[in-house]
Protein backbone atom coordinates (compact mmCIF):
# COMPACT_ATOMS: atom_id res chain seq x y z
CA UNK A 1 0.00 0.00 0.00
CA UNK A 2 1.22 3.50 -0.77
CA UNK A 3 1.31 6.32 1.71
CA UNK A 4 -1.13 9.12 1.00
CA UNK A 5 0.19 11.49 3.65
CA UNK A 6 3.66 11.35 5.17
CA UNK A 7 5.04 13.60 7.87
CA UNK A 8 8.72 13.41 8.67
CA UNK A 9 10.33 15.05 11.64
CA UNK A 10 7.91 17.99 11.72
CA UNK A 11 8.56 20.59 14.41
CA UNK A 12 6.72 23.74 15.29
CA UNK A 13 7.15 26.19 18.14
CA UNK A 14 5.12 29.22 19.10
CA UNK A 15 7.49 31.55 20.89
CA UNK A 16 9.14 29.48 23.60
CA UNK A 17 6.47 26.79 23.54
CA UNK A 18 7.28 23.71 21.45
CA UNK A 19 4.06 22.21 20.14
CA UNK A 20 5.36 19.65 17.64
CA UNK A 21 8.71 18.09 18.41
CA UNK A 22 9.95 15.98 15.52
CA UNK A 23 6.59 14.38 14.68
CA UNK A 24 6.54 11.62 12.08
CA UNK A 25 3.47 9.77 10.87
CA UNK A 26 2.02 8.31 7.72
CA UNK A 27 -1.46 7.46 6.50
CA UNK A 28 -1.95 4.81 3.85
CA UNK A 29 -4.30 5.31 0.93
CA UNK A 30 -7.90 4.52 1.85
CA UNK A 31 -7.04 4.19 5.50
CA UNK A 32 -8.56 5.97 8.49
CA UNK A 33 -6.04 7.17 11.04
CA UNK A 34 -7.25 8.71 14.28
CA UNK A 35 -4.88 10.78 16.37
CA UNK A 36 -5.74 10.80 20.05
CA UNK A 37 -4.15 12.89 22.73
CA UNK A 38 -4.94 15.38 25.46
CA UNK A 39 -5.62 19.05 25.01
CA UNK A 40 -2.53 20.94 23.93
CA UNK A 41 -0.71 17.84 22.69
CA UNK A 42 -0.43 19.33 19.18
CA UNK A 43 -3.27 17.52 17.41
CA UNK A 44 -4.87 20.57 15.81
CA UNK A 45 -1.50 22.03 14.88
CA UNK A 46 -0.68 18.80 13.05
CA UNK A 47 -3.78 19.10 10.88
CA UNK A 48 -3.17 22.79 10.23
CA UNK A 49 0.43 22.11 9.23
CA UNK A 50 -0.68 19.55 6.63
CA UNK A 51 -3.28 21.97 5.26
CA UNK A 52 -0.71 24.76 5.14
CA UNK A 53 -2.60 27.04 7.54
CA UNK A 54 0.47 26.90 9.80
CA UNK A 55 4.01 26.66 8.46
CA UNK A 56 6.17 24.12 10.27
CA UNK A 57 9.61 25.26 11.44
CA UNK A 58 11.30 22.08 10.26
CA UNK A 59 10.48 18.79 8.61
CA UNK A 60 8.76 17.53 5.52
CA UNK A 61 5.09 16.91 4.74
CA UNK A 62 4.31 14.89 1.63
CA UNK A 63 0.93 14.27 0.02
CA UNK A 64 1.00 11.52 -2.61
CA UNK A 65 4.77 11.63 -2.40
CA UNK A 66 4.91 15.34 -3.25
CA UNK A 67 6.46 17.81 -0.84
CA UNK A 68 3.88 20.40 0.27
CA UNK A 69 5.91 22.59 2.62
CA UNK A 70 6.54 25.90 0.85
CA UNK A 71 4.03 25.50 -1.96
CA UNK A 72 2.96 28.74 -3.62
CA UNK A 73 -0.59 30.02 -3.24
CA UNK A 74 -1.93 28.60 -6.48
CA UNK A 75 -0.32 25.18 -6.10
CA UNK A 76 -1.55 25.09 -2.52
CA UNK A 77 -5.09 25.84 -3.68
CA UNK A 78 -4.85 23.03 -6.23
CA UNK A 79 -3.65 20.63 -3.56
CA UNK A 80 -6.40 21.71 -1.16
CA UNK A 81 -9.07 21.05 -3.78
CA UNK A 82 -8.48 17.35 -3.08
CA UNK A 83 -9.05 17.86 0.65
CA UNK A 84 -12.18 18.14 2.70
CA UNK A 85 -12.31 19.22 6.30
CA UNK A 86 -14.90 19.08 9.06
CA UNK A 87 -14.06 21.74 11.64
CA UNK A 88 -14.56 21.40 15.36
CA UNK A 89 -17.23 24.11 15.54
CA UNK A 90 -18.42 23.22 12.00
CA UNK A 91 -17.18 26.72 10.90
CA UNK A 92 -20.16 27.22 8.60
CA UNK A 93 -20.32 30.58 6.81
CA UNK A 94 -23.12 32.27 8.68
CA UNK A 95 -23.78 34.82 5.95
CA UNK A 96 -24.75 32.07 3.50
CA UNK A 97 -27.73 29.70 3.53
CA UNK A 98 -27.05 26.03 4.23
CA UNK A 99 -27.15 24.91 0.60
CA UNK A 100 -24.58 27.56 -0.41
CA UNK A 101 -22.34 26.40 2.41
CA UNK A 102 -22.46 22.86 1.10
CA UNK A 103 -22.06 23.97 -2.50
CA UNK A 104 -19.26 26.44 -1.70
CA UNK A 105 -16.40 24.21 -2.82
CA UNK A 106 -18.29 23.34 -6.01
CA UNK A 107 -19.10 26.94 -6.94
CA UNK A 108 -15.90 28.70 -5.88
CA UNK A 109 -13.41 25.86 -6.14
CA UNK A 110 -14.57 23.98 -9.20
CA UNK A 111 -16.54 26.70 -10.99
CA UNK A 112 -19.74 24.70 -11.27
CA UNK A 113 -22.86 26.73 -12.11
CA UNK A 114 -25.00 27.70 -9.12
CA UNK A 115 -28.10 25.84 -10.26
CA UNK A 116 -26.27 22.57 -10.78
CA UNK A 117 -24.27 23.06 -7.58
CA UNK A 118 -27.51 23.53 -5.70
CA UNK A 119 -28.84 20.18 -6.93
CA UNK A 120 -25.64 18.48 -5.87
CA UNK A 121 -25.80 20.22 -2.49
CA UNK A 122 -29.30 18.86 -1.94
CA UNK A 123 -28.06 15.35 -2.84
CA UNK A 124 -25.18 15.70 -0.39
CA UNK A 125 -27.51 16.96 2.34
CA UNK A 126 -29.63 13.84 1.78
CA UNK A 127 -26.51 11.71 2.30
CA UNK A 128 -26.09 13.15 5.79
CA UNK A 129 -29.78 12.72 6.53
CA UNK A 130 -31.01 16.27 6.01
CA UNK A 131 -33.99 17.19 3.83
CA UNK A 132 -33.92 19.70 0.99
CA UNK A 133 -35.91 22.19 3.10
CA UNK A 134 -32.91 22.58 5.43
CA UNK A 135 -30.98 24.02 2.49
CA UNK A 136 -32.77 27.35 2.69
CA UNK A 137 -32.14 27.86 6.42
CA UNK A 138 -29.18 29.77 7.76
CA UNK A 139 -26.56 28.06 9.96
CA UNK A 140 -27.62 30.04 13.05
CA UNK A 141 -31.07 28.44 12.80
CA UNK A 142 -29.65 24.92 13.17
CA UNK A 143 -28.86 22.89 16.28
CA UNK A 144 -25.28 21.85 17.01
CA UNK A 145 -25.82 18.35 15.66
CA UNK A 146 -27.37 19.64 12.46
CA UNK A 147 -24.51 22.11 12.02
CA UNK A 148 -22.06 19.22 12.29
CA UNK A 149 -24.01 17.33 9.63
CA UNK A 150 -23.96 20.34 7.32
CA UNK A 151 -20.22 20.68 7.99
CA UNK A 152 -19.80 17.04 7.04
CA UNK A 153 -21.85 17.57 3.90
CA UNK A 154 -19.66 20.55 2.99
CA UNK A 155 -16.53 18.46 3.57
CA UNK A 156 -17.65 15.65 1.27
CA UNK A 157 -19.53 17.68 -1.38
CA UNK A 158 -16.49 18.02 -3.64
CA UNK A 159 -15.83 14.26 -3.36
CA UNK A 160 -12.33 14.76 -1.89
CA UNK A 161 -9.64 12.09 -1.74
CA UNK A 162 -8.56 13.11 1.74
CA UNK A 163 -10.83 14.20 4.57
CA UNK A 164 -9.82 15.66 7.94
CA UNK A 165 -12.07 15.53 10.96
CA UNK A 166 -11.26 17.90 13.81
CA UNK A 167 -12.96 16.59 16.95
CA UNK A 168 -16.11 15.53 15.08
CA UNK A 169 -18.13 14.64 18.18
CA UNK A 170 -17.11 17.40 20.59
CA UNK A 171 -20.09 19.22 22.06
CA UNK A 172 -22.69 16.69 20.94
CA UNK A 173 -24.87 14.46 23.09
CA UNK A 174 -23.85 10.76 23.04
CA UNK A 175 -26.61 9.73 20.66
CA UNK A 176 -25.92 12.52 18.16
CA UNK A 177 -22.22 11.77 18.50
CA UNK A 178 -22.87 8.19 17.45
CA UNK A 179 -25.04 9.35 14.55
CA UNK A 180 -22.17 11.54 13.34
CA UNK A 181 -19.71 8.67 13.75
CA UNK A 182 -21.96 6.41 11.65
CA UNK A 183 -22.27 9.10 9.00
CA UNK A 184 -18.51 9.56 8.90
CA UNK A 185 -17.92 5.84 8.46
CA UNK A 186 -20.61 5.60 5.77
CA UNK A 187 -19.53 8.68 3.81
CA UNK A 188 -15.86 7.77 3.92
CA UNK A 189 -16.64 4.26 2.68
CA UNK A 190 -18.79 5.65 -0.15
CA UNK A 191 -16.00 7.94 -1.28
CA UNK A 192 -13.13 5.57 -0.61
CA UNK A 193 -11.33 8.51 0.94
CA UNK A 194 -8.25 8.59 3.12
CA UNK A 195 -9.05 10.20 6.45
CA UNK A 196 -7.16 11.72 9.31
CA UNK A 197 -9.13 12.57 12.43
CA UNK A 198 -8.23 14.03 15.78
CA UNK A 199 -10.30 13.42 18.84
CA UNK A 200 -10.18 12.70 22.53
CA UNK A 201 -13.46 10.83 22.46
CA UNK A 202 -12.47 7.14 22.65
CA UNK A 203 -15.83 5.73 21.54
CA UNK A 204 -15.62 7.89 18.45
CA UNK A 205 -12.01 6.88 17.84
CA UNK A 206 -12.67 3.16 18.05
CA UNK A 207 -15.65 3.50 15.74
CA UNK A 208 -14.05 5.43 12.87
CA UNK A 209 -10.40 4.36 13.08
CA UNK A 210 -8.48 1.69 11.20
CA UNK A 211 -5.37 2.72 13.05
CA UNK A 212 -4.88 4.90 16.10
CA UNK A 213 -1.89 7.05 16.96
CA UNK A 214 -1.30 8.78 20.25
CA UNK A 215 0.34 12.18 20.45
CA UNK A 216 1.98 13.39 23.62
CA UNK A 217 4.07 16.53 23.99
CA UNK A 218 4.41 16.92 20.24
CA UNK A 219 5.66 13.39 19.62
CA UNK A 220 4.08 10.15 18.52
CA UNK A 221 4.32 7.79 21.48
CA UNK A 222 2.23 4.90 20.17
CA UNK A 223 0.69 3.73 16.92
CA UNK A 224 -1.18 0.58 16.07
CA UNK A 225 -4.40 -1.03 14.84
CA UNK A 226 -7.53 0.40 16.44
CA UNK A 227 -8.42 -2.75 18.35
CA UNK A 228 -5.02 -2.87 20.07
CA UNK A 229 -5.46 0.49 21.71
CA UNK A 230 -7.26 -0.98 24.74
CA UNK A 231 -4.33 -3.22 25.66
CA UNK A 232 -1.38 -1.44 24.16
CA UNK A 233 1.02 -2.16 26.98
CA UNK A 234 1.94 1.53 26.95
CA UNK A 235 1.33 3.28 30.26
CA UNK A 236 0.58 6.62 28.64
CA UNK A 237 -1.96 5.15 26.21
CA UNK A 238 -3.53 3.07 28.98
CA UNK A 239 -4.01 6.10 31.16
CA UNK A 240 -5.54 8.09 28.32
CA UNK A 241 -7.97 5.52 26.92
CA UNK A 242 -9.21 4.58 30.36
CA UNK A 243 -9.42 8.21 31.41
CA UNK A 244 -7.50 8.01 34.68
CA UNK A 245 -6.22 11.04 36.52
CA UNK A 246 -3.25 9.11 37.93
CA UNK A 247 -0.46 7.91 35.70
CA UNK A 248 2.59 9.07 33.78
CA UNK A 249 0.73 11.90 32.01
CA UNK A 250 0.60 15.01 34.12
CA UNK A 251 -2.01 17.45 32.96
CA UNK A 252 -0.52 20.90 32.73
CA UNK A 253 -2.70 22.92 35.04
CA UNK A 254 -0.93 26.11 34.07
CA UNK A 255 -0.18 26.82 30.44
CA UNK B 1 12.57 46.62 35.24
CA UNK B 2 14.95 48.48 33.03
CA UNK B 3 13.30 51.54 31.51
CA UNK B 4 15.31 51.28 28.30
CA UNK B 5 14.24 47.68 27.85
CA UNK B 6 10.63 48.74 28.21
CA UNK B 7 10.99 51.52 25.64
CA UNK B 8 12.77 49.12 23.30
CA UNK B 9 10.07 46.50 23.63
CA UNK B 10 7.29 48.95 22.90
CA UNK B 11 9.18 50.30 19.90
CA UNK B 12 9.88 46.82 18.51
CA UNK B 13 6.24 45.85 18.95
CA UNK B 14 5.26 48.98 17.05
CA UNK B 15 7.66 48.16 14.22
CA UNK B 16 6.30 44.60 14.06
CA UNK B 17 2.78 45.98 13.68
CA UNK B 18 3.84 48.42 10.97
CA UNK B 19 5.67 45.70 9.06
CA UNK B 20 2.79 43.26 9.39
CA UNK B 21 0.34 45.88 8.21
CA UNK B 22 2.51 46.92 5.26
CA UNK B 23 2.76 43.31 4.12
CA UNK B 24 -0.98 42.88 4.54
CA UNK B 25 -1.68 46.01 2.51
CA UNK B 26 0.69 45.02 -0.30
CA UNK B 27 -0.68 41.48 -0.56
CA UNK B 28 -4.27 42.77 -0.50
CA UNK B 29 -3.67 45.41 -3.16
CA UNK B 30 -1.88 42.93 -5.40
CA UNK B 31 -4.91 40.63 -5.14
CA UNK B 32 -7.09 43.55 -6.30
CA UNK B 33 -5.42 43.31 -9.71
CA UNK B 34 -5.50 39.55 -10.22
CA UNK B 35 -8.51 37.35 -10.97
CA UNK B 36 -10.72 35.72 -9.85
CA UNK B 37 -12.95 38.63 -8.86
CA UNK B 38 -16.04 38.25 -6.73
CA UNK B 39 -18.40 40.72 -8.36
CA UNK B 40 -21.46 39.69 -6.37
CA UNK B 41 -19.64 40.24 -3.07
CA UNK B 42 -18.18 43.54 -4.27
CA UNK B 43 -21.65 44.76 -5.23
CA UNK B 44 -23.01 43.76 -1.84
CA UNK B 45 -20.25 45.69 -0.06
CA UNK B 46 -20.85 48.71 -2.29
CA UNK B 47 -24.50 48.77 -1.29
CA UNK B 48 -23.57 48.31 2.36
CA UNK B 49 -21.00 51.13 2.33
CA UNK B 50 -22.50 53.48 -0.22
CA UNK B 51 -26.24 53.23 0.16
CA UNK B 52 -26.67 52.43 3.84
CA UNK B 53 -24.22 55.14 4.94
CA UNK B 54 -26.27 57.85 3.20
CA UNK B 55 -28.46 58.77 6.20
CA UNK B 56 -25.53 59.11 8.59
CA UNK B 57 -23.38 61.05 6.16
CA UNK B 58 -26.31 63.20 5.01
CA UNK B 59 -27.25 64.22 8.56
CA UNK B 60 -23.65 65.02 9.39
CA UNK B 61 -23.31 67.12 6.26
CA UNK B 62 -26.46 69.17 6.59
CA UNK B 63 -25.75 70.23 10.17
CA UNK B 64 -22.13 70.95 9.36
CA UNK B 65 -23.17 73.18 6.45
CA UNK B 66 -25.66 75.02 8.65
CA UNK B 67 -23.22 75.55 11.48
CA UNK B 68 -20.55 76.77 9.07
CA UNK B 69 -22.96 79.38 7.71
CA UNK B 70 -24.03 80.45 11.18
CA UNK B 71 -20.50 80.84 12.51
CA UNK B 72 -19.26 82.66 9.43
CA UNK B 73 -22.10 85.18 9.35
CA UNK B 74 -21.35 86.34 12.86
CA UNK B 75 -17.77 87.14 11.90
CA UNK B 76 -18.38 89.36 8.87
CA UNK B 77 -20.01 92.72 8.41
CA UNK B 78 -23.52 92.63 7.02
CA UNK B 79 -22.48 93.85 3.57
CA UNK B 80 -19.82 91.24 2.92
CA UNK B 81 -21.77 88.49 4.62
CA UNK B 82 -23.68 86.96 1.73
CA UNK B 83 -20.67 86.34 -0.49
CA UNK B 84 -18.32 85.24 2.28
CA UNK B 85 -20.78 82.85 3.93
CA UNK B 86 -21.40 81.14 0.60
CA UNK B 87 -17.68 80.96 -0.04
CA UNK B 88 -16.72 79.54 3.33
CA UNK B 89 -19.46 76.92 3.18
CA UNK B 90 -18.51 75.86 -0.36
CA UNK B 91 -14.79 75.75 0.37
CA UNK B 92 -15.09 74.19 3.79
CA UNK B 93 -17.43 71.45 2.70
CA UNK B 94 -15.70 70.41 -0.52
CA UNK B 95 -12.10 70.70 0.66
CA UNK B 96 -12.12 69.57 4.26
CA UNK B 97 -15.28 68.89 6.16
CA UNK B 98 -17.01 66.77 3.52
CA UNK B 99 -14.26 64.16 3.17
CA UNK B 100 -13.05 64.22 6.79
CA UNK B 101 -16.41 64.04 8.50
CA UNK B 102 -17.80 61.50 6.04
CA UNK B 103 -14.60 59.49 6.49
CA UNK B 104 -14.86 59.52 10.26
CA UNK B 105 -18.55 58.59 10.23
CA UNK B 106 -17.94 55.74 7.79
CA UNK B 107 -14.92 54.57 9.80
CA UNK B 108 -17.21 54.20 12.80
CA UNK B 109 -19.96 52.53 10.85
CA UNK B 110 -18.16 50.37 8.30
CA UNK B 111 -14.65 49.89 9.69
CA UNK B 112 -16.11 48.52 12.91
CA UNK B 113 -18.51 46.23 11.06
CA UNK B 114 -15.72 44.86 8.85
CA UNK B 115 -13.42 44.14 11.78
CA UNK B 116 -16.22 42.50 13.76
CA UNK B 117 -17.44 40.34 10.86
CA UNK B 118 -14.04 39.17 9.66
CA UNK B 119 -12.78 38.84 13.24
CA UNK B 120 -15.70 36.58 14.15
CA UNK B 121 -15.07 34.53 11.02
CA UNK B 122 -11.43 34.26 12.05
CA UNK B 123 -12.03 33.07 15.61
CA UNK B 124 -14.72 30.58 14.55
CA UNK B 125 -12.34 29.09 11.93
CA UNK B 126 -14.47 30.28 9.01
CA UNK B 127 -11.41 31.92 7.49
CA UNK B 128 -9.54 28.61 7.72
CA UNK B 129 -12.57 26.92 6.17
CA UNK B 130 -12.31 29.28 3.19
CA UNK B 131 -8.72 28.13 2.67
CA UNK B 132 -9.67 24.46 2.76
CA UNK B 133 -12.39 25.13 0.17
CA UNK B 134 -9.71 26.45 -2.22
CA UNK B 135 -10.81 30.04 -1.76
CA UNK B 136 -8.32 32.75 -0.93
CA UNK B 137 -9.65 34.81 2.01
CA UNK B 138 -7.86 37.90 0.68
CA UNK B 139 -9.77 37.69 -2.58
CA UNK B 140 -13.04 36.61 -1.01
CA UNK B 141 -13.14 38.86 2.04
CA UNK B 142 -10.63 41.70 1.70
CA UNK B 143 -10.62 42.71 -1.98
CA UNK B 144 -14.40 43.34 -2.29
CA UNK B 145 -14.26 45.58 0.77
CA UNK B 146 -11.24 47.53 -0.47
CA UNK B 147 -12.78 48.15 -3.87
CA UNK B 148 -16.13 49.09 -2.37
CA UNK B 149 -14.48 51.44 0.14
CA UNK B 150 -12.31 53.24 -2.40
CA UNK B 151 -15.14 53.72 -4.91
CA UNK B 152 -18.10 54.42 -2.64
CA UNK B 153 -16.59 57.01 -0.33
CA UNK B 154 -16.02 59.57 -3.12
CA UNK B 155 -19.67 59.20 -4.11
CA UNK B 156 -20.74 59.65 -0.50
CA UNK B 157 -18.57 62.74 -0.19
CA UNK B 158 -20.04 64.18 -3.39
CA UNK B 159 -23.48 63.80 -1.84
CA UNK B 160 -22.19 65.23 1.43
CA UNK B 161 -20.81 68.29 -0.41
CA UNK B 162 -24.15 68.95 -2.05
CA UNK B 163 -26.14 68.44 1.15
CA UNK B 164 -23.70 70.54 3.17
CA UNK B 165 -23.92 73.44 0.76
CA UNK B 166 -27.68 73.07 0.74
CA UNK B 167 -27.59 73.27 4.55
CA UNK B 168 -25.73 76.55 4.33
CA UNK B 169 -28.22 77.79 1.74
CA UNK B 170 -31.23 76.92 3.87
CA UNK B 171 -29.81 78.65 6.92
CA UNK B 172 -28.59 81.63 4.94
CA UNK B 173 -31.90 82.25 3.17
CA UNK B 174 -34.21 81.61 6.10
CA UNK B 175 -32.34 82.79 9.18
CA UNK B 176 -29.78 85.26 7.86
CA UNK B 177 -32.04 86.85 5.26
CA UNK B 178 -29.84 86.36 2.20
CA UNK B 179 -31.47 86.30 -1.22
CA UNK B 180 -31.84 82.88 -2.81
CA UNK B 181 -30.40 83.99 -6.11
CA UNK B 182 -27.50 85.85 -4.53
CA UNK B 183 -26.47 82.92 -2.37
CA UNK B 184 -26.54 80.42 -5.22
CA UNK B 185 -24.59 82.61 -7.61
CA UNK B 186 -22.03 83.36 -4.90
CA UNK B 187 -21.66 79.64 -4.28
CA UNK B 188 -21.12 78.99 -7.99
CA UNK B 189 -18.54 81.78 -8.16
CA UNK B 190 -16.50 80.28 -5.35
CA UNK B 191 -16.79 76.57 -6.12
CA UNK B 192 -13.55 75.54 -7.75
CA UNK B 193 -12.62 72.42 -9.60
CA UNK B 194 -9.44 71.73 -7.62
CA UNK B 195 -11.29 72.01 -4.31
CA UNK B 196 -13.88 69.41 -5.29
CA UNK B 197 -11.34 67.09 -6.89
CA UNK B 198 -8.99 67.23 -3.91
CA UNK B 199 -11.91 66.42 -1.63
CA UNK B 200 -12.95 63.41 -3.71
CA UNK B 201 -9.35 62.16 -3.93
CA UNK B 202 -9.12 62.37 -0.17
CA UNK B 203 -12.35 60.42 0.06
CA UNK B 204 -11.00 57.60 -2.11
CA UNK B 205 -7.88 57.36 0.06
CA UNK B 206 -9.93 57.44 3.27
CA UNK B 207 -12.24 54.73 1.94
CA UNK B 208 -9.27 52.52 1.21
CA UNK B 209 -7.77 53.20 4.64
CA UNK B 210 -11.03 52.39 6.43
CA UNK B 211 -11.41 49.09 4.59
CA UNK B 212 -7.74 48.16 5.02
CA UNK B 213 -7.87 48.82 8.75
CA UNK B 214 -11.15 46.98 9.20
CA UNK B 215 -9.91 43.92 7.30
CA UNK B 216 -6.41 43.94 8.82
CA UNK B 217 -7.61 44.04 12.41
CA UNK B 218 -10.33 41.51 11.64
CA UNK B 219 -8.02 38.98 10.04
CA UNK B 220 -5.42 39.32 12.77
CA UNK B 221 -7.85 39.08 15.67
CA UNK B 222 -7.52 36.15 17.99
CA UNK B 223 -8.91 34.76 21.19
CA UNK B 224 -12.69 34.81 21.06
CA UNK B 225 -15.13 37.58 21.85
CA UNK B 226 -12.60 39.76 23.64
CA UNK B 227 -10.22 39.59 20.69
CA UNK B 228 -12.98 40.58 18.28
CA UNK B 229 -13.95 43.51 20.51
CA UNK B 230 -10.37 44.69 20.61
CA UNK B 231 -10.03 44.33 16.84
CA UNK B 232 -13.14 46.44 16.34
CA UNK B 233 -11.86 49.22 18.60
CA UNK B 234 -8.43 49.18 16.98
CA UNK B 235 -9.93 49.30 13.50
CA UNK B 236 -11.96 52.41 14.25
CA UNK B 237 -9.27 54.22 16.23
CA UNK B 238 -6.47 53.54 13.76
CA UNK B 239 -8.62 54.42 10.75
CA UNK B 240 -9.73 57.69 12.38
CA UNK B 241 -6.18 58.72 13.26
CA UNK B 242 -4.92 57.82 9.81
CA UNK B 243 -7.74 59.81 8.20
CA UNK B 244 -6.80 62.97 10.11
CA UNK B 245 -3.10 62.44 9.44
CA UNK B 246 -3.49 61.68 5.75
CA UNK B 247 -5.88 64.61 5.40
CA UNK B 248 -3.04 66.92 6.34
CA UNK B 249 -0.58 65.17 4.01
CA UNK B 250 -2.99 65.28 1.07
CA UNK B 251 -3.87 68.92 1.68
CA UNK B 252 -0.16 69.73 1.67
CA UNK B 253 0.23 67.85 -1.62
CA UNK B 254 -2.68 69.58 -3.33
CA UNK B 255 -2.36 73.15 -2.12
CA UNK B 256 1.17 73.78 -0.88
Amino acid sequence: MTDKITLENVSKSFGRKTVLDGLSLSVEKGQSLVIIGGSGSGKSVTLKCILGLIHPDRGSIKVDGRETVGLSGRERARMLSRFGMLFQGAALFDSLPVWENVAFGLIEGQGIRRKEARDRAVDTLAQVGLGADVGDLFPSELSGGMQKRVGLARAIATRPEIIFFDEPTTGLDPIMADVINDLIVKCVKDLGATTLSITHDMSSASKIADRIAMLYQGRMIWEGPAKDVWNSGNDYVDQFVHGRADGPIRMALRA
Amino acid sequence: MNLLALVGRVFLAFLTQVGQFTLFALVSLSHCLRPPFYLRLTARQMIEIGYYSLPVVGLTAIFTGMVLALQTSSGFSELAAESSVAMIVAWGMTRELGPVLAGLMVAGRIGAAMAAEIGTMKVTEQVDALYTLSTNPYKYLVVPRLIAGATMLPLLVLVADIIGIFGGYVLGTTKLGFSEHGYISATWRHLEFIGVVSGLTKAAVFGLVIALMGCYHGIHSRGGAQGVGKATTNAVVSASILILLLNYVLTEMFFA
